[in-house]
């Protein structure tokens, strides 16, 4: 056995998932004598399992109980980085890392006891850790822990168990966290209590990019309990002994505070055209064949639009920071450590390897909620704090009106028909602001209290991310279906008033509602049945196997039509090259639509936990249910008026449909992320079934008594 | 203006040295580290602070302290331990119910106040039992069966 491998054994391949950015197989993986395996993804639970099935991943190569793995949580100091948790990558880019990590493992300690035990590597078997042989020879991953064997890079030459050989992946494990967080047990970084903890609360702008031009800071200080009145620029805060002395200080300096200016908000009734007339940074998206071509009987053009949609996660977010001699450090519940550790090493111009964060759970996450700007929030207050750490955690209010929101967007589209109805040519603009605003990625930082300090940071206007990785504003723009000519563009907005970022599927939920109930209404045109049609049109094999697996499941052909009954059904790949999923939907109702039953067949390539992949689709299917019947943030031309669960209502356990579930069994496909494959399909499916039952198309979500009434006049 | 209350929280009796309009929830979280009751939205609009007070459902962050005085309080740790899980909370474990976990004390505590009244309730009472919590991540069908699942457990054989 020879030590360490030299940095110049580059391997000559891409290694699999995250190991081709961080190949060193300790940073994955470390055996401890006392009978334990440790592993360290860079990925976070956000609420999807992803531990657990981690944990499945590595148990099965490595031959050991679930029990015997140990997850640590997410931290700069030791964790590989893995950027982000998000974009339903963390099974293909952690999980397969991973993978091919510990079969790497296995094989090393292997290699290791085969020469201790003067037996050849194959003849030796792992059960549970210990490595047998022929005669009583036996060692184990436990004994030989101390020697180090992991200090190397990967090779990613050591193939995984055949899909055959595994015993826990494709199982339904339950979750290893669910016993504690049922009973109620600390798991939060808001159940958190360090030492000496303070509390803190932040005094929010009443309107964007407002300025704090006078505060009373005495009053607040003289409050009971105040340690410390923060200010800087535009951020202010407070500083106390305890949750409520904090809220008293807090209301006492929001009493003082004089604002001034600020940017007007869109006028909400018309943000459709709104969004048609900013300033844009317009890109083609993707072009194919002679749009040019004559010979269209007909051009048919329709509008869509979806509002701005609040994360509205049950938790508000929250941090908690101390600064310390040596550096600062955060308890966090970040979807990327390092790319939040990024953003405030330049906001506090600092070296970055003097800040330490660490991943605390939060709330169910589905994107870039308040995490990253409380964060900042609380390293601001905390320098006031004399060493101690300080909890801020934000109000619901705070969350709702400060945290960033999904991006509205307007989408048209028309296409070229041939005398038969058939589509010659197709064409998708979509005007949205940027989807992404993640920290970490920019020259400057983009938490939102960079820009109000007294030496601020230029306002970050969301962008959007690559189209190879699956784009932001024009995600699932282009359609999967084989029309033989397009051109589809995507119009970012260069303004921004209300601040964007990721949101679960990023553009991808409104083009698929917009695509999907398009193309409904061309077989609608047609007098095809929209089932046929899709298939018709769909070349990709697994693509019509989810179709007719719903269809069938939800016995589509054998529909019988009844008044103030209607179903759809629509089809999307998330980002054209990611889960494929089929919705069916049944809705009752005449003008208050009621959702009754959604039959989904998925396919995630190979489900390293089946139950888990069901409930992550359950769940999408249930809040984009919600996003199309019910969400929209409101706004005024000041301020945000969506501050609490009355103002920016969510769906009720009695509103929720009854939702079946189909998990194609694709085991010898690689893994391709469940999170976010169920959103666009829902939606369309919805407002597809609103149609079979009512006749009429709404286009502008949420479909609602209003927009009904609206869309028949 | 710190006073005195008294209460019975999970059984035991306490004395609490405090402002009396301090919200219950906070009492519980920060004083007697009784985390399993979350803050949502601190305006009973979401459920994920719910406890039991003599048997009622409510929401513990806009109850002051002084409401309870003299009152049992029962959380989500008062139910069971993963030890020793309450039937109900051996039903969500069973099912899988949830999936970050964060509104779940509270909506047991829901649904424990509705099994105390109603032992054998048909599902739509549940739904209707649970209307008052909110569940961000779509957990709500696997909720449900988990609940009637427990009402069948704690059927007296």
């Amino acid at each position: 056995m020879s030590g360490s491998t030299s940095a110049t054994a580059a391997p000559e391949r891409r290694l699999p998932g995250n190991l081709q950015t961080n190949p060193r197989l300790s940073k994955w993986l470390r055996f401890r004598p006392d009978g334990f395996v440790e592993i360290s993804p860079g990925k976070v639970e956000i609420g999807q399992g992803i531990l657990t099935t981690l944990t499945q991943i590595a148990a099965d190569e490595l031959d050991v109980g679930l029990e015997r793995v140990r997850v640590l949580t997410a931290k700069t100091t030791y964790s590989p980085n893995e950027g982000v948790t998000s974009g339903s990558l963390s099974v293909q880019d952690s999980g397969m890392a991973l993978r091919y990590a510990c079969a790497e493992a296995r094989a090393i300690f292997l290699a290791a006891a085969a020469e201790r035990l003067g037996i050849g590597v194959g003849a030796l078997e792992v059960a549970d850790g210990t490595i047998e042989g022929p005669g009583n020879a036996r060692t184990s991953y436990w004994e030989l822990a101390e020697e180090e064997l992991l200090d190397r890079d990967a090779t990613g030459t050591v193939p995984p168990k055949a899909p055959a050989r595994r015993k826990l992946a494709g199982r339904s494990i339950a979750r290893i966290d669910a016993p504690a967080k049922i009973c109620g047990m600390p798991a939060f970084v808001q159940d958190l209590a360090l030492p000496d903890m303070l509390h803190g609360r932040v005094l929010k702008p009443p309107r964007p990019e407002a300025r704090l031009t006078a505060l009373d800071e005495a009053a607040a200080r003289a409050c009971p309990g105040v340690v410390a009145v923060v200010r800087d620029g535009s951020f202010a805060g407070v500083v106390a002994q305890t949750l409520e002395s904090a809220r008293a200080g807090l209301e006492q300096l929001r009493r003082g505070a004089t604002w001034d200016g600020g940017a007007p908000l869109p006028d909400e009734a018309n943000l459709r055209s709104w969004l048609k007339v900013q300033p844009v940074e317009t890109t083609e998206v993707s072009a194919k064949g002679d749009l040019a071509s004559g010979g269209a009987a007909r051009t048919v053009r329709r509008e869509y639009s979806r509002p701005f949609l609040s994360h509205a996660s049950m938790a508000p977010s929250c941090a908690i920071a101390q600064w310390t001699d040596g550096g600062l450090r955060v308890w966090t519940h970040t979807q990327g450590i390092f790319n939040l550790r990024a953003d405030l090493a330049i906001v506090l111009s600092m070296p970055a390897e003097k800040i330490i964060v660490e991943h605390h759970e939060g709330a169910g996450c589905y994107g870039q909620n308040g995490a990253d700007d409380v964060a900042l929030d609380a390293v601001l207050l905390a320098k006031s704090a004399g060493g101690r750490p300080v909890r801020l955690e934000w109000s619901r209010e705070d969350e709702l009106c400060t945290g960033p929101v999904g991006a509205a967007m307007a989408i048209d589209i028309s296409a070229d028909l041939d005398a038969g109805g058939e589509v010659i040519g197709w064409r998708h603009d979509v005007w949205s602001n940027g989807h992404v605003s993640r920290p970490g990625r920019a020259k400057i930082p983009t938490l939102a209290a960079a820009s109000q300090l007294a030496r601020p940071f230029e306002r970050f206007i969301s962008v959007n991310p690559p189209l190879a990785g699956g784009g932001g504003a024009e995600r699932n723009s282009v359609p999967g279906y084989n029309f033989p000519a397009w051109r589809i563009t995507s119009h970012r907005l260069l303004t921004m008033p209300i601040r964007t970022s990721s949101l679960r599927t990023l553009g991808g939920f409104a083009n698929v509602f917009a695509i999907e109930s398009f193309v409904d209404e061309l077989a609608s045109l047609r007098g095809e049945d929209p089932l046929d049609y899709r298939l018709r049109h769909l070349p990709d094999k697994r693509a019509r196997a989810v179709l007719e697996t719903a269809a069938d499941c939800a016995g589509w052909r054998s529909w019988q039509k009844r008044e103030g009954f209607g179903h759809g059904l629509a089809f999307a790949r998330y980002k054209g090259f990611g889960a494929y999923c089929a919705v069916v939907s049944e809705v009752e109702g005449e003008a208050d639509i009621r959702v009754r039953r959604l039959v989904i067949a998925v396919d995630v390539g190979e489900a390293i936990n089946p139950d888990g992949v069901a409930n992550q689709i359950e769940g999408g299917a249930i809040q984009a249910t919600s996003w199309t019947l019910k969400e929209a943030v409101r706004f005024d031309r000041s301020s945000i008026t969506s501050i609490d669960f009355a103002s920016y209502p969510i769906l009720r356990f009695s509103e929720v449909p009854t939702v079946e579930v189909t998990v194609m069994p694709r085991a010898d496909e690689p893994p391709l992320g469940a999170g976010e494959a169920a959103l666009g399909p829902t939606g369309a499916a919805i407002a597809n079934a609103v149609f079979d039952a009512l006749g009429t198309r709404v286009r502008d979500l949420p479909i609602t008594r209003e927009r009904i009434i609206g869309s028949m006049a | 203006m710190t006073t005195t209350v008294t209460l019975r929280v999970n059984g035991s009796e306490r004395h609490i040295e405090a402002d009396p309009a301090t919200p219950l929830l906070d009492v519980l979280r920060t004083r007697l580290g009784l985390v399993g009751a979350r803050f949502g939205c601190g305006r009973n609009q979401c459920g994920a602070c719910h406890v039991l007070v003599d048997g009622y459902a409510v929401a513990s962050c806009d109850t002051p302290l002084w409401a309870a005085e003299g009152k049992e309080v029962v959380t989500v740790e008062g139910l069971g331990t993963p030890e020793k899980p309450h039937p109900l909370q051996a039903a969500f474990i069973a099912e899988q119910a949830l999936q970050c976990g964060y509104c779940i004390p509270g909506i047991l505590i829901s649904a424990a106040a509705l099994l105390k009244r109603q032992p054998n309730p048909q599902e739509t009472e549940v739904r209707a039992a649970l209307d008052r919590n909110l569940c961000r991540c779509g957990a709500h069908n696997r909720i449900v069966r988990a609940v009637l699942r427990a009402a069948k457990e704690m059927q007296p054989a």
